[in-house]
């Protein structure tokens, strides 16, 4: 088991609601990452989903669009993400998801990239534009080397696929509570609750639900019926307003805390 | 099982194609794949779709022997489809008309699509016209520019051009955007591909639909000269035109089959389109296919005098065709697709596509090997009255 698989144990033990938290690595640069990891942990993040910038984020919506390309304006690599990951679990246990598109992976090598993701401490990954329809060697190199395969669900998803996700996930699913692309938006979608539920059908794993979620009033409502809440955009939206702040890893965690707060209120 | 009968099952050709999308996009890939299959087997489809060619799009296109052209390169006989006397003035309305009434009998009321040069955003604008639907067209604010005429003709069919500011700014940048529209608006919304690009089943949907360019072709050089031609030459963006050409000779062995790719500034320069010349294997808007991109994967800029050639990515099937040496892959620089564009307006009065340019220009090359009995036919894929702005530009700028 991985430390998502742990953690998501932990958190059924104590009745709470898990808080996944994405940001971009390498905005606005490596090293600022690091420190918001070490951050977020602090403030009680249990998955830590970190993006990998590409150029062409055909699934994201304009914040993690322009988060990306600053990223890789300032230089940010898949091998430079790797190191990163391995430099900053010397120093946390926070589970780590890589968010990635399939491209730069394909570029590396899929089976290269899982052997030095496992080396460095990544517990999961989610490709974002690999179905399993055409990732079984990504797959097969995951779980020989002990790695979460996350899936997507969405609303436009049959239950057929639903089957087929849920038997290629680990670590959790994460449902897509809308259409469309990543980004804050100002009320939720609906048929959420509903959807989780059908979900549960088909697996025991978590059910982390993400896209669209801005507020802690979104986390409070997520927070009844799914397993975490992933919130993005929101984030990246205000490290990329706070980046030539000194105290940018401060400001983001004063505010990623008052979105778990709601989650540590005994919900 | 022989090359013609691919993709599988799946969608790959051999190794290449695929769909490698976002999640919320399967479910619609797979409601198109079962639409187009039913209509597949629908004579009255086909039916439909081939009076629409004949009334609308004036097809069959003519196959015309340039005659002055082939005495002033002195080779073989030069035989052009003109494709740029399809309405809307390119090959784009063949496969525009095909989907738009896909999009009806899947009841889309609301069509999107990107477009690079303009012709296939103003193929799409206009069958929108014509059957009433609502539209919106993305486009890189760069190609906006360099192709002002096209986003006027757009928007007078009443279709919405959105310009696209990120990336690029160019075609690829266009398809990003549209596919986000997509992602969003699932339940009223088709998507008409510009070309043999993107997820499966577009690589196939799109080819089926150019493929009457070489069925006619076929038919009628075998009535003009009763042979086959020797080699066919076609200029290579996403692939369209050029897929279209070579389908229905890929079973005639001796048929030889050129795409030509933008050279942009040279292959040394860094600064083209030819994904064949410097291109790997990666994974680009939902297919898996020769791309151009750096160490890291991240999707590299191209360059093209020729919008409709200036995309980093090439279609899955031309990439497969070539690994069994079917086809054969070169380029154009700028600077020989303008001598090409400027060399068929004087000899034979047809102002040609840049894009069609670097087809035209191969030719030249390809003349001085062949002999005066052989056969070379052309895909004339556009008309190039969009270009003379852009082309005037860069002829002052060179001399």
């Amino acid at each position: 088991m991985t430390r998502i698989g742990r953690r998501f144990e932990d958190l059924r033990k104590a009745g709470r609601t898990g808080f996944v938290a994405y940001i971009t690595a390498g905005d606005p640069d490596l090293n600022t990452t690091h420190r918001v990891v070490l951050e977020l942990d602090r403030q009680g993040v249990d998955v830590l989903e970190l993006g990998v910038p590409f150029s062409d984020p055909l699934a994201d919506g304009p914040v993690i669009q322009e988060a990306s390309q600053r990223a890789l304006v300032a230089g940010a690599t898949l091998e430079g993400v790797l190191s990163m990951v391995a430099d900053v679990r010397a120093e946390t246990e926070i589970p780590i998801v890589l968010f990635t598109y399939y491209n730069p992976i394909h570029r590396y090598g899929v089976e290269r990239f899982v052997k030095r993701a496992a080396d460095v401490g990544v517990d999961g990954v989610l490709m974002l534009d690999l179905p399993p329809e055409e990732g079984g060697d990504y797959i097969a190199r995951m779980n020989e080397h002990g790695l979460d395969t996350i899936f997507l669900v969405t609303p436009t998803t049959r239950d057929d696929r639903m089957k087929l996700i849920a038997s290629h996930t680990k670590g959790f699913v994460y449902y897509v509570s809308r259409t469309g692309v990543t980004g804050e938006r100002d009320s939720l979608a609906d048929e959420i609750q509903s959807k989780v539920s059908a979900i549960c059908q088909y697996t025991d794993m978590p059910i982390a639900v993400g896209f669209g979620i801005s507020t802690p009033e979104h986390v409070s409502e997520i927070a009844q019926y799914a397993d975490a809440v992933v919130v993005g955009s929101a984030i990246v939206r205000r490290i990329g307003e706070y980046q030539r702040d000194a105290d940018l890893v401060a400001k983001v965690g004063v505010f990623v805390g008052s979105l778990i707060g709601p989650l540590r209120e005994g919900v | 099982m022989t090359v013609t009968d691919l993709p599988d099952a799946r969608g790959h050709f051999g190794p290449y194609g695929g769909q490698y999308v976002p999640e919320t996009l399967m479910a619609l890939l797979e409601d198109l794949e079962a639409a187009y299959r039913e209509a597949k087997r629908d004579p009255e489809f086909w039916a439909e779709l081939d009076r629409y060619l004949g009334e609308y799009v004036g097809r069959p296109t003519p196959l015309y022997f340039a005659e002055r052209l082939t005495e002033e390169l002195g080779g073989p006989k030069i035989y052009l489809k003109r494709e740029d006397l399809a309405h809307t003035g390119a090959h784009k309305i063949n496969h525009a008309m095909g989907q738009i009434l896909l999009a009806n009998r899947m009841g889309k009321t609301r069509i999107i699509a990107e477009t690079g040069a303009g012709q296939h955003g103003v193929a799409t604008a206009t069958v929108a016209a014509m059957f009433g639907l609502k539209c919106e067209i993305y486009m890189g604010v760069e190609d906006m520019e360099r192709q002002a005429l096209n986003v006027f003709r757009m928007r007078l069919l009443g279709a919405k051009v959105t310009g696209v500011h990120s990336g690029s700014k160019t075609l690829k940048d266009a398809i990003n955007e549209a596919i986000r529209d997509w992602v969003t608006n699932v339940e009223d919304t088709f998507y008409i591909f510009g070309s043999v690009l993107g997820p499966h089943p577009y690589p196939m949907i799109v080819r089926d639909f150019q493929r009457v360019i070489g069925v006619e072709a076929r038919a009628q050089i075998l009535e003009r000269e009763g042979q086959l031609p020797d080699v066919l030459v076609a200029c290579v963006g996403g692939g369209s035109n050029s897929i279209g050409l070579f389908h229905a000779f890929l079973d005639d062995a001796n048929v030889q089959m050129i795409g030509v790719e933008a050279g942009g500034h040279g292959i040394a320069s860094g600064e083209h389109a030819a994904r064949f010349n410097g291109g790997d294997l990666g994974v680009l808007h939902g297919a898996r296919i020769y791309v151009l991109q750096d160490d890291d994967g991240q999707i590299a800029l191209t360059h093209s005098v020729s919008a409709g050639l200036d995309y980093s990515g090439v279609g899955p099937e031309h990439c497969y065709l070539r690994d069994m040496a079917r086809t054969a892959y070169t380029y154009a620089t700028d600077e020989e697709a303008l001598s090409a564009f400027e060399l068929l307006s004087h000899t034979e009065g047809i102002i040609p596509a840049l894009e069609s340019s670097h087809a035209i220009a191969h030719v030249c090359k390809l003349a001085s090997e062949m002999s005066r009995e052989q056969i070379v036919v052309v895909n004339l894929s556009g008309r190039g009255d969009k270009d003379v702005q852009q082309a005037a530009r860069f002829i002052e700028g060179v001399r």
